[in-house]
């Protein structure tokens, strides 16, 4: 029989917790798979280059990487690099500083990754494993030395209430994601598939299984509605917001799949523009 | 029967043992059970809080083993056999003696929520009209039960003391329910902001996972309402369209005579 | 000791108990004006009333039109063997649905019907769908209305506060009471121009009920001392569907909505036994066979009701019968069975939260299996003798309401009618409680002497150097109850059971708590326990008199209802030796009107009301 131990109830502190089980496991889960991502992520966004494959031959059709679209600017002569006609605003711009690589990836990450970053999903996730505000439930946070403590989202962190707005953009990639899978099952022209079209194919609806479950598509279609009986609308409302909190009950899971879905699809383009691996498909 | 080791917080707010007693367990029992048979043969004065004993009344909250639950709703098999079972106060409140914490303060919370005030010209004789796939939403935050044990794993006034400043997720759900009330026409949201610190919520979901009645808390209740927030004062969208055409009129359900 | 150190507080109007009925009778009270005060031994909204889960009857007629005060008065009548008070019954079928209909006001969300209006259910004994609810939850829906209204009302709450005995001044008339805070020990005083009990009952005397801790009869205990009349305490109402399994759980309530919504009784050998038990008073109403039963399930409004929704005197005894007989189930109650009944989803929705009790409590999964059920003490139809109009009791300036106070019920409660009971005459006894108090002008000093007794009895037992263990005490008492004063009853096990409860009596007097004043639970279970034993002892000695079988008071020795004992109701009171007396009162002869009204054929009634109906739309 144990002895009896003095204890005081109300003890602070990063992880003091009386929990026997192995609550570590899941922050130690996400710190590891966000910590990939964002490392994998800047690495492929700063290589420049190996984005695009068509096997060499010109006319419609060819494999973009993800982490690349939409091509906003495109620099010549890069191995690897999309053909000019790809290129939403032209050749390369001049004023771009030395010291960045000429990389279009760059350009464009900003909108999907502040998206995810502000998700309400993904706020759990990185609070719990990287702020350790708290890191499990029951187990003591990280306190704040400062002398107005923790200030949680009402502070700098007030920033997350831009999700909706990011959110306005993060749509569009849908379509542009649309166009690219589109844009893969045809090389020269030619009708086909390949590998790396089903890999780009499930970037996008992954990303809508995602995207539309967000909270804040949630809260526009019907969320902010008190009464759908009311108007004529009401019942449209009902429906989508159902459909919607359909997704959202999977916000994590489709967060987490398309996440690594991407991952997995732009090191693949990467790879095969390479020439490290075939991609195995109906051209060639 | 089987024996088993209950190590059980005996104290109050300063100072406190985890006293150990050995217990014999019958098949079906749960923690609380155990607890009254400490009481019963061991210790007449060890202090409990409990009532209905079947999940609905919400008083038997404490901590087993680090964790927020309901003692009556803890069956014993939940255990590994061998396992010592830790009981502990809510750690969220100050502790009046042994496992019975002072919860007043969040009484106090309660009277600072506007009450619900219907919309007249929704009564008729035969009572408020309004319909079901209206009220389904906030049905499921009137399922609460008040067993405080969001507000103890939150850890806003767990870990921070932020008990000045937000108002924790039970009563973010209480707005909740007459916010989305179809028929209440009183707007509580820039209190919602200001004084009950919606935006103190890190939505890190401790709530949702401890709650005994199964509320999405977090998805259903406190989310909506922060983006209810955004739409008044973040999002330059709605802003703009409620500064040209006014703010969205409260409509009512049909009436079918 | 000095009083004038101990802390005393004022309120016009002093409410004990804060369930369904403390917070109606606190919310009117406030209303006309009072300064009102509520005193209670658990937390805000936490009292008995939460457990209430099928729902509030009244003729809201919203599912059914035919309904009408009319026919509920009647269902009530019937349902309490025409025992109870007339004109509560009558006061309560009028009122309800104006009552039910102020909850949605107060923010309550009913369950809907497709029209938008409040949902209501079938339950045992009532003519039409009549149960205004939410899911299974509805004392939930119910005391969280209340308490969310009250709070804004400016009334006073002593939260964990135990009430210990009534304080009367020169006059007789009630003029504070004494209470001790739980947390710490100390004592409090109120002084009050009127004080209303709302404290329920006392079902903690038995071994096996669907009671919580706080139902030790505290308020049949403090009135009697105080000189107030009890009365039908013999009508004790056992549940029928209690579980059973596993003995940790043993009493906690099924629903009655499990049979409202299909669910059917199965004794071991698979027989739907409560074909066999249908009194004839109910035979022209129920259905005989199964498949007219099916059909009154899916809605057919020509079908009669099925056997399992007769009402829940017959339904326990039925019960109690099979399991005798030695047809029971595996662990010695009947089988309950929605699953074949009705498809999961439906039996998820319309009841989660047995669904989740089972599920957590007896890991079973009622869309998949039968439950095991058995009867469990539930309610008490007896109570503090009060005035209809007023719900004043016999002693002047005390008023009682809910399930403490006698006569709405009469020999059997209707499932449901407990709920609207809360709300009518929670706010009736708030509203004369009020009228009282303001003709009362002043209050009154607190007789020093009265307060100090009390305040020494209560000390003593944590003083004493050593006695008696009150758990065990108590553990005893609900033994005896359990064996002697159970469902079936008997002259000579009554005649045992009362010379136990004095044996109880003789050691309860050294009875000791270790520890100190600090919330100590020993202790606290010592106090309720005086009170437990006097609610016993009413009980047994009311129960040993009144020889006959009248709906929930079941003798053995004593088969069927004597229509002599009709004209009676048993009331008893402190004598001036200090033992218990009882006495058969008279009833008055009931209104032509209401006896016409309860007495007429269903069908009579129902053509009656349909033609007030017409005539009130054409005009």
């Amino acid at each position: 029989m144990q002895s009896d131990t003095s204890i005081a109830i109300h003890t602070r502190g990063l992880g003091t917790t009386l929990r026997q089980d192995k609550w570590w496991i899941y922050p130690a889960l996400i710190l590891f798979g966000l910590t990939s991502f964002l490392v994998y992520g800047f690495w492929s966004a700063w290589q420049a280059d190996y984005y695009w494959y068509d096997a060499g031959v010109s006319g419609f059709g060819g494999y973009l990487a993800p982490f690349y679209s939409p091509l906003l600017f495109i620099k010549e002569g890069v191995a690897g690099a999309a053909p000019m006609s790809h290129s939403i605003f032209g050749a390369w711009p001049e004023w771009w500083p030395q010291w960045l690589p000429p990389s279009p990836s760059l350009l464009i990450l900003a909108v999907p990754g502040i998206f995810r970053f502000t998700c309400y999903y993904y706020r759990k996730a990185y609070y719990r494993a990287f702020t350790g505000t708290p890191p499990a439930c029951a187990v003591g946070a990280l306190q704040r030395k400062r002398k107005d403590g923790y200030r949680g989202e009402t502070g700098l962190m007030v920033v997350q209430n831009i999700h909706r707005i990011t959110m306005y953009f993060a749509v569009t990639y849908i379509i542009v994601f649309f166009y690219d899978a589109y844009l893969s099952f045809f090389r020269g022209g030619e009708f086909g598939v390949g590998l790396g079209s089903i890999l780009i194919l499930g970037n996008p609806i992954f990303l809508a299984g995602y995207t539309f479950g967000c909270h804040s598509i949630r809260h526009l279609v019907g969320g902010s509605r008190d009464c759908y009986s009311c108007s004529m609308v009401g019942n449209a409302s009902h429906e989508s917001w159902k459909l919607v909190s359909w997704l959202n009950r999977r916000h994590e899971l489709f967060a987490w799949i398309s996440l690594i879905w991407i991952v997995v699809a732009d090191l693949y383009i990467r790879l095969v523009s390479m020439g490290v691996i075939i991609d195995p498909n109906t051209w060639s | 029967m089987d024996k088993r080791t209950f190590r059980v917080y005996r104290g109050d707010n300063e100072r406190g043992e985890l006293k150990s007693y050995e217990v014999e367990i019958n098949e079906g029992m749960v923690v609380l059970d155990v607890i009254h048979q400490i009481q019963a043969e061991q210790e007449n004065d060890l202090a409990v809080r409990w009532n209905c004993k079947a999940g609905k009344c919400g008083s038997c909250s404490m901590e087993i083993n680090g964790k927020p639950k309901l003692a009556c709703m803890t069956r014993m098999n939940e255990y590994e056999p061998g396992q010592t079972i830790v009981v502990t106060p809510l750690k969220a409140f100050p502790v009046l003696k042994d496992l019975v914490s002072d919860v007043s303060w969040n009484y106090r919370q309660n009277e600072r929520i506007k009450p619900v005030k219907l919309a007249p010209e929704a009564k008729t004789d035969r009572g408020y009209v309004m319909y079901q796939k209206d009220v389904d939403r906030i049905q499921e935050f009137r399922k609460c039960i008040e067993c405080y044990l969001c507000q103890d794993v939150c850890h806003i006034l767990r870990d921070h003391d932020k008990q000045d400043a937000f108002i924790g997720p039970r009563f973010m759900i209480r707005v909740a329910s007459l916010e989305m009330h179809p028929l209440d026409i009183e707007d509580r949201l820039p209190e919602l902001k200001e004084e009950f610190g919606s935006g103190y919520c890190n939505i890190t979901r401790c709530c949702t996972d401890v709650c005994p009645e199964h509320i999405n808390l977090t998805d259903n209740g406190i989310i909506p309402l922060k983006e209810r927030v955004v739409d008044r004062f973040y999002d330059p969208v709605t802003i703009l369209r409620r500064k040209i055409f006014g703010p969205r009129k409260k409509k009512l359900p049909p009436i079918n005579k | 000791m000095d009083i004038s150190e101990i802390r005393t507080i004022e309120h016009d109007v002093l409410i004990v108990g804060a369930g369904g009925a403390g917070l109606s009778a606190a919310i009117e009270a406030s209303a006309q004006g009072m300064s009102t005060g509520i005193v209670m031994k658990s937390l805000l909204g936490k009292a008995h009333t939460v457990m209430a889960e099928g729902g509030m009857a009244a003729a809201l007629a919203n599912v059914d039109s035919r309904d009408h005060w009319k026919i509920h008065f009647r269902d009530t009548m019937r349902g309490g063997k025409f025992l109870n008070v007339w004109r509560m019954a009558e006061l309560h079928a009028k009122l309800a649905p104006e009552r039910v209909k102020l909850l949605e006001e107060w923010g309550a969300v009913f369950d809907r019907t497709k029209e938008g209006l409040i949902n209501q259910r079938n339950f045992g004994g009532h003519r039409y769908p009549r149960l205004a609810h939410v899911g299974d939850r509805t004392g939930l829906e119910m005391i969280r209305t209340l308490q969310d209204h009250g709070i804004h009302q400016g009334i006073e709450t002593y939260m964990e506060c135990t009430a210990l005995d009534l304080v009367k001044d020169e006059s007789g008339a009630v003029n504070g009471i004494v209470c001790m805070w739980r947390e710490t020990g100390n004592f409090i005083l109120f002084k009050a121009k009127a004080i209303i009990f709302a404290t329920g009952g006392g079902g903690k005397a038995w071994d096996v009920t669907s009671n919580s801790w706080e139902y030790t009869g505290d308020g049949y205990a403090m009135a009697y001392e105080a000189g107030a009349e009890l009365m039908d305490m013999e009508f004790n109402q056992f549940h029928p569907t209690g579980m059973v399994w596993p003995l940790s759980v043993k009493g906690i309530l099924v629903t009655e909505s499990v049979r409202g919504e299909g669910g059917i009784l199965l004794n071991s050998e698979g027989t739907r036994f409560m074909y066999n038990y249908i009194p004839d008073r109910f035979k022209s109403e129920t259905a005989d066979t199964e498949e007219e039963a099916a059909r009154w399930l899916a809605g057919d409004k020509n079908a009669r009701r099925p056997p399992e929704l007769l009402t829940r005197d017959v339904v326990a005894r039925a019960i109690n019968e099979e399991v005798k007989a030695g047809r029971g189930s595996k662990h010695g109650g009947a089988y309950l069975n929605i699953a074949t009944q009705r498809s999961a989803e439906d039996i998820k929705r319309k009841l989660p939260s047995m669904y989740h009790q089972f599920k957590v409590l007896a890991e079973l999964d009622i869309t998949k299996e039968p439950m095991e059920v058995g009867p469990t003490c539930h309610y008490f139809m007896g109570g503090i003798r009060v005035e209809a109009d007023t719900s004043m009791s016999t002693v002047p300036g005390l008023f009682a309401c809910g399930e403490c106070a006698a006569g709405m019920h009469g020999a059997n409660r209707l499932g449901g009618n407990s709920l609207s009971d809360l709300l009518v005459f929670g706010y009736l006894s708030g509203k004369s409680a009020a009228e009282y108090a303001r003709s009362k002008g002043t209050y009154t000093e607190l007789d020093a002497e009265q307060v100090n007794s009390i305040i020494r009895n209560a000390t003593s037992i944590l003083n004493r150097e050593s006695g008696e263990n009150p758990y065990l005490l108590h553990e005893a008492l609900e033994k005896n109850m359990q064996t002697n004063v159970g469902i079936i009853r008997k002259s000579e096990t009554l005649d045992k059971g009362i010379a136990e409860i004095e044996k109880l009596k003789q050691s309860y007097k050294s009875v000791k708590a270790k520890g100190t004043s600090q919330f100590n639970p020993g202790w606290h279970e010592a106090l309720s326990l005086r009170n437990l034993l006097i609610t016993a002892e009413s009980v047994a000695r009311a129960a040993l008199l009144r020889e006959e079988s009248r709906g929930a008071h079941t003798r053995e020795d004593f088969p069927g209802e004597q229509p002599e004992w009709l004209k009676y109701n048993i009331a008893i009171s402190k004598g001036a030796n200090g033992q218990m007396q009882l006495h058969k009162v008279g009833r008055d002869a009931p209104d032509r009107e209401l006896q016409r009204i309860a007495k007429s054929s269903i069908e009579d009634l129902e053509a009656e009301v349909a033609k007030e109906k017409q005539t009130s739309n054409l005009t």
